[in-house]
């Protein structure tokens, strides 16, 4: 009988105790939400990921430490598909379909976060197109970006089949992330560079430029790859269409007629 | 003076009609009776390949009524304004008076930038048909005597035009047309010793400065225009003078000329074709963008695109750059680019070595000769394999030229890229003058076997016995003249080296080149031996099949 008192002398202490001291703040309840994330994104990163960057992202042979990319960097590289790269890839890895989900992303990219500090996924009010400065970002573009991507983002050729990709139909955060990281050969440009408002511009420009919606002033945009594409066209449909026309008008000659 | 007496008679009877009267008051002061008798019944053969010329002509003349349409509207001025036009994504730029009243041009005035998109495609048609017109002349043998002195003409027309379009291009002072001013200013450094002084000259000073445009424009509107519509003149005059030249046929000789008179049925259809050419040129400006100098945006020499590349007509001045080892030689002080300044050494010899061609031909047959009659240029091995080579030589550059954009469509590595075409500038046009040649022989057996077995018919006949054969029909006699029409040279030899008195002279070194030359245009390894006639009555005389 004894025990049985002691017992629950014992069991309503401890509980009165747990429920004194219990945590019940916010806080807290977030920080075990947040944990639960970084464990999932863990497993996630043991699966997909370590066998190249390393059981702890310290990086390997076959790929770089991600100790301090940041979740931006993350979600850049999954989102699109770049990440996880094939084993054997050629010059460079290739934008591909993307086979995780944006929760599966967001736990993959707060693991890499919580290894070391760096840029961490945009807002969309960061990299909404909506009210920025066009004309700035054009000629931002122009100053920073046109070498490689050309003057409206179409992509261009790097060294030894590397290159830099069309930006049609990129998503704005995507673009605002790589930006902020700088993926591949791609030199990145952190806020002390070019500015939020500065990406924003740039996001924009891009979006009046080179997106579905675009109007072409001229018609056909041939590529908007510049004279190349031109002077092809010329050739094959403008001198093309011009013999033909010469070749029918020679063939109807006016002939003596055959009495 | 008889044409006065009969109008004379006749006013004393009744009035002549009214065109009668216009036609004599003109004929009185302008003298176009005779001009007009004499020509009215010139006579022009037919080919669709004779029409070339006109639609490098038409193509011309369309650029011109263009020009002067955007003429009203171009501001050739290098002052900084500020953008307030149209076009949202440069509002508020800086830029220059040039861009600026281009961008008014494209965006806001009535049918501005279709002009813009005529003058433009119908340049660059203009080139092309400019290239294939030559190659025409050039395969047919039409630039032998009479007709070097007007080849000449037309190369320069080319070569000019070439110019005309780089200074056109480069006036809406735009980022890619000032790239491509820039990447001319340092092809002008890279010349030794006088390179700096005569970029200064050129550009008022460094670099951009303020004066380039207006330079351009004057040259664009008025000297090189004014210089090529003399030539074009003169070279109508001459193709008018020596009369065209026709392929051989039956009823053809070097004498006449066999065709059409100029009036009614040349006028009727050269003047169709005319519309023929500006609708074509109309149709693919109203559909087919072209230098899209918004996308571009003004030039600022700190940017720079890639994918910059100048108009396809000097791409092979670019492909030159582009594939040149970046070699430079640096003493005291001094630097000289050769990875800059070879390439611009190579760039006149690559027009140059087409140029100069038919000099080199006549001086190797030693044909004084005039020739009326095309030649097919299978019957000309040699010839037609330099051509071709000359084209794959410019085509390699071509490749070079545009060497990004083979690495990023055909996801190549653009080193890779640029080695090939390093290596192809020396070896495919060996390789293609060599395989030109074969074929040409090749074809040339053809036509020997055709003239003297008839054409494959296609009809299998089993014989008796039980063989098979396959029925062969005779050509015709006119296609037979046609395959047998053209003359085969016999190789030149050095002439005799004793003269009749058993002295010895002394043989040149040119002399000896040139029989060298000549065996190897004309030698048994470079013409096959058209049938004779003696051929061909001992094969068709035989009974039965062979």
């Amino acid at each position: 009988m004894a025990a049985v008192v002691v017992l629950l002398i014992a069991l309503a202490a401890i509980g009165g105790l747990y429920s004194a001291v219990a945590p019940t703040g916010q806080a807290k309840a977030d920080e075990t939400a947040q944990s639960l994330t970084i464990t999932e994104g863990q497993r996630l990163y043991s699966v997909g990921c370590a066998s190249c960057h390393g059981t702890g992202g310290q990086g390997t042979s076959d790929g770089p430490s991600l100790v301090g990319v940041g979740a931006a960097a993350v979600d850049f590289q999954v989102a699109t598909g770049r990440m996880p790269a094939a084993t054997s890839q050629g010059a460079q890895i290739p934008k591909k379909k993307n086979i995780y989900s944006q929760a599966e992303i967001d736990q993959l990219a707060a693991y890499i976060a919580s290894l070391g500090t760096g840029p961490s996924v945009p807002t969309e009010e960061q990299y909404d197109p909506d009210g920025a400065d066009i004309a700035k970002g054009g000629e931002l573009f122009r100053t920073n970006c046109a070498q490689c991507h050309n003057f409206t983002g179409k992509g261009g050729a790097l060294t030894h089949g590397k290159f830099a990709p069309d930006l049609e139909g990129v998503d704005p955060k995507h673009i605002y992330e790589a930006m902020q990281t700088g993926p591949q050969n791609m030199p990145s440009f952190p806020d002390t560079t070019l500015s939020e408002k500065n990406k924003k511009d740039i996001i924009a420009y891009l979006d009046a430029v080179n997106s579905e919606d675009t109007v072409e002033p001229g018609g056909l945009g041939l590529g908007g790859l510049g004279p190349v594409s031109e002077g092809l066209f010329a050739w094959i449909f403008g001198l093309g269409a011009l013999i033909a026309v010469a070749v029918w008008v020679a063939a109807r000659t006016a002939k003596a007629k055959k009495s | 003076m008889s044409t006065t007496k009969n109008s004379d008679a006749r006013s004393s009877r009744e009035k002549a009609p009214a065109g009668e009267r216009v036609a004599d008051w003109a004929d009185g002061r302008l003298g176009i009776y005779s001009l007009a008798k004499a020509n009215m019944r010139k006579i022009f053969p037919d080919h669709w390949s004779f029409m070339l010329g006109e639609v490098c002509m038409y193509s011309f003349i369309i650029i011109i009524l263009t020009g002067v349409y955007l003429t009203l509207f171009f501001h050739p001025s290098m002052n900084e304004v500020e953008y307030h036009g149209s076009y949202i994504p440069l509002q508020g730029q800086l830029m220059s008076e040039a861009f600026n009243s281009t961008m008014h041009i494209s965006f806001d005035v009535r049918g501005g930038l279709l002009i813009r998109q005529i003058h433009h495609w119908a340049a660059l048609i203009f080139l092309a048909g400019m290239f294939v017109h030559m190659m025409r002349v050039f395969f047919t043998g039409a630039f032998r005597k009479p007709r070097e002195v007007n080849w000449l003409f037309g190369f320069l027309l080319f070569v000019l035009g070439m110019f005309t379009g780089f200074t056109g291009y480069s006036l809406p002072d735009d980022l890619l047309s000032g790239t491509g001013v820039r990447f001319m200013e340092g092809a002008v450094l890279s010349v030794p010793v006088v390179g700096t002084y005569l970029s200064f000259f050129l550009f008022g000073g460094e670099f951009p400065g303020g004066d380039f445009v207006a330079r351009f424009y004057s040259v664009h509107v008025l000297l090189l225009p004014g210089i090529m519509l003399g030539l074009m003149v003169a070279h109508l005059i001459l193709v008018f003078y020596h009369k065209h030249t026709q392929f051989a046929g039956p009823g053809k000789t070097n004498n006449n000329v066999v065709g059409m008179p100029l009036l009614p049925v040349y006028m009727a259809k050269a003047g169709g074709f005319f519309f023929l050419v500006f609708g074509v040129i109309a149709v693919i400006s109203a559909i087919a963008t072209i230098n899209p100098i918004w996308s571009m945006g003004p030039y600022r020499p700190d940017q720079v695109s890639t994918g910059a590349q100048p108009d396809w007509y000097m791409g092979f001045s670019e492909g030159l750059i582009r594939v040149m080892p970046g070699w430079e030689i640096n003493f005291w002080g001094h630097t000289l680019v050769l990875g800059v300044f070879i390439p611009l050494m190579i760039f006149p010899l690559v027009l140059v070595a087409i140029a100069v061609y038919p000099f080199i031909e006549s001086w190797v047959t030693g044909d004084k000769r005039e020739h009326h009659i095309l030649d097919r240029p299978r019957n000309v091995p040699t010839r037609t394999a330099f051509g071709v080579a000359w084209i794959t030589w410019y085509m390699v550059l071509l490749i070079g030229g545009g060497n990004d954009l083979w690495a990023t469509h055909f996801h190549l590595s653009i080193n890779a890229i640029t080695w090939f075409v390093r290596i192809a500038f020396f070896v495919a046009p060996v390789l293609a003058f060599i395989v030109t040649k074969r074929i040409c022989l090749g074809l040339q057996r053809r036509d020997k076997d055709k003239v003297l077995h008839g054409r494959e018919s296609g009809i299998i006949k089993r014989l008796p016995h039980g063989e098979f054969i396959e029925v062969h029909e005779p050509l015709s006699q006119e296609a037979l003249h046609t395959l047998t029409a053209h003359e085969q040279y016999e190789p030149a030899m050095i002439g005799a080296t004793v003269d009749e008195n058993g002295v010895e002279r002394k043989v040149k070194g040119t002399e000896k080149l040139r029989a060298k030359l000549s065996k190897s245009y004309y030698g048994e390894d470079s013409q096959i031996p058209k049938p004779t006639a003696e051929e061909y009555k001992e094969i068709t005389s035989g009974h039965g099949h062979h």
